[in-house]
C-alpha cells in the first residue's frame, strides 16, 4: 500500500512541466541571477533523481524539491560570502554606518536620524513606490547581508542553521542583522521623496 | 554614569535591541533598558516602526515574486525534460 502512494507521488516526467517555473522562481528571487538560478533547477532536479528512494512522501514533491533546492540556494550563499567577507561592498557599507551614531554616547547623529515618512501609517504594505525603492535597496545590499537577511525574514530560518551554514558566530550574526537593517532604512529614507 | 542610563542615551544599542526584539526574546534586561530607551527617544520609536515595516514588506515582495509566473526559457526545458528522460531509462 505504501509503495503504491509512494510510486503515484514522485513522478520525475511531470517535474519540469509542473515545477521548474516554481523552482526557478525561488531562487531568482534569492539570488537575483537568471544563469545561476537556471543551474540550480537543473541540478535539483538532478540531485532529485539520485536520492528518489529517500522521498517518503511525507511532503508533497513540490516542498521536497524545493528543500533540495533551498540548500542549492545556500550553498551559493555561502560561497558568496566566503569570497566577499573582505571584499569592498562590505567594507564600504560599514563605512557607510560609522557616522550614524556618535562614537561618545550611541546616539544618532542629526543628519542620519529616522524621520517618519508618512506612509508608516498609511498602509504602506500596498504602496507601490515604497516596495519599489526598498527593492532597490535591497539590491545594493551586501551579498552576505542580503543571505542573512532572507533567510531570517523571509525563510524564517532559526539562528542556529543560518550561522552554520554561512559559518558565522553569532555575534557577528548580530552584527549583521543590526547592521543590514540600519542601512535598508537610511537607503529608504535617503530615496523616498 | 550607572548602566540604565547609559541605555537611555544609547541609540546605538537601542536599535540592535529592536532587532533582536523580532527575532528572538529578549532578557528581562533587555526588555527594560528597551522601554525605557523608547520612552525617552522618538527617533527610535521611528526607527522601530520603520523595522518592523520593512520586514513585513520584504515578505511580501517574496510572497509576490515566488507567485509571479517568470517562466523559464522553453528550450531549456525541453533540455531538462530530455536529460531527465535519459537518466530514467537508463
Amino acid at each position: 500500500m505504501n509503495l503504491e502512494t509512494k510510486e503515484l507521488t514522485v513522478d520525475p516526467r511531470q517535474w519540469v512541466s509542473k515545477y521548474a517555473d516554481y523552482l526557478y522562481n525561488y531562487a531568482l528571487t534569492r539570488l537575483n541571477d537568471e544563469d545561476i538560478a537556471r543551474d540550480l533547477v537543473q541540478d535539483t532536479f538532478l540531485a532529485a533523481l539520485e536520492k528518489i528512494q529517500s522521498f517518503k512522501g511525507e511532503s508533497s514533491e513540490r516542498t521536497w524539491l524545493t528543500a533540495i533546492l533551498k540548500y542549492k540556494v545556500i550553498d551559493i550563499y555561502r560561497k558568496k560570502s566566503a569570497t566577499i567577507l573582505l571584499k569592498p561592498d562590505v567594507t564600504q557599507a560599514e563605512k557607510e554606518q560609522d557616522n550614524f551614531f556618535n562614537t561618545e554616547d550611541g546616539h544618532w547623529n542629526a543628519e542620519h536620524r529616522p524621520i517618519l515618512l508618512g506612509v508608516e501609517d498609511n498602509d504602506p504594505l500596498h504602496n507601490k513606490e515604497l516596495a519599489h525603492i526598498l527593492q532597490l535597496c535591497m539590491h545594493k545590499l551586501p551579498a552576505l547581508w542580503l543571505s542573512v537577511f532572507t533567510m531570517k525574514h523571509v525563510d524564517g530560518e532559526n539562528t542556529e542553521m543560518i550561522c552554520t551554514s554561512l559559518k558565522l558566530s553569532t555575534s557577528n550574526y548580530w552584527v549583521i542583522i543590526h547592521r543590514a537593517k540600519l542601512n535598508l532604512r537610511a537607503c529608504l529614507q535617503r530615496n523616498w521623496s | 554614569m550607572g548602566e540604565l542610563k547609559k541605555i537611555a542615551y544609547n541609540c546605538k544599542k537601542a536599535t540592535l535591541l529592536i532587532e533582536k526584539k523580532q527575532i528572538t526574546l529578549l532578557t528581562l534586561r533587555e526588555k527594560l533598558e528597551l522601554k525605557i530607551h523608547l520612552a525617552g527617544c522618538s527617533v527610535c520609536r521611528t526607527f522601530e516602526k520603520q523595522s518592523i515595516m520593512i520586514n513585513e514588506l520584504v515578505k511580501k515582495l517574496f510572497d509576490e515574486a515566488n507567485q509571479k509566473e517568470l517562466h523559464l526559457d522553453n528550450d531549456y526545458k525541453t533540455a531538462l525534460q530530455q536529460e531527465i528522460e535519459t537518466r530514467l531509462n537508463n
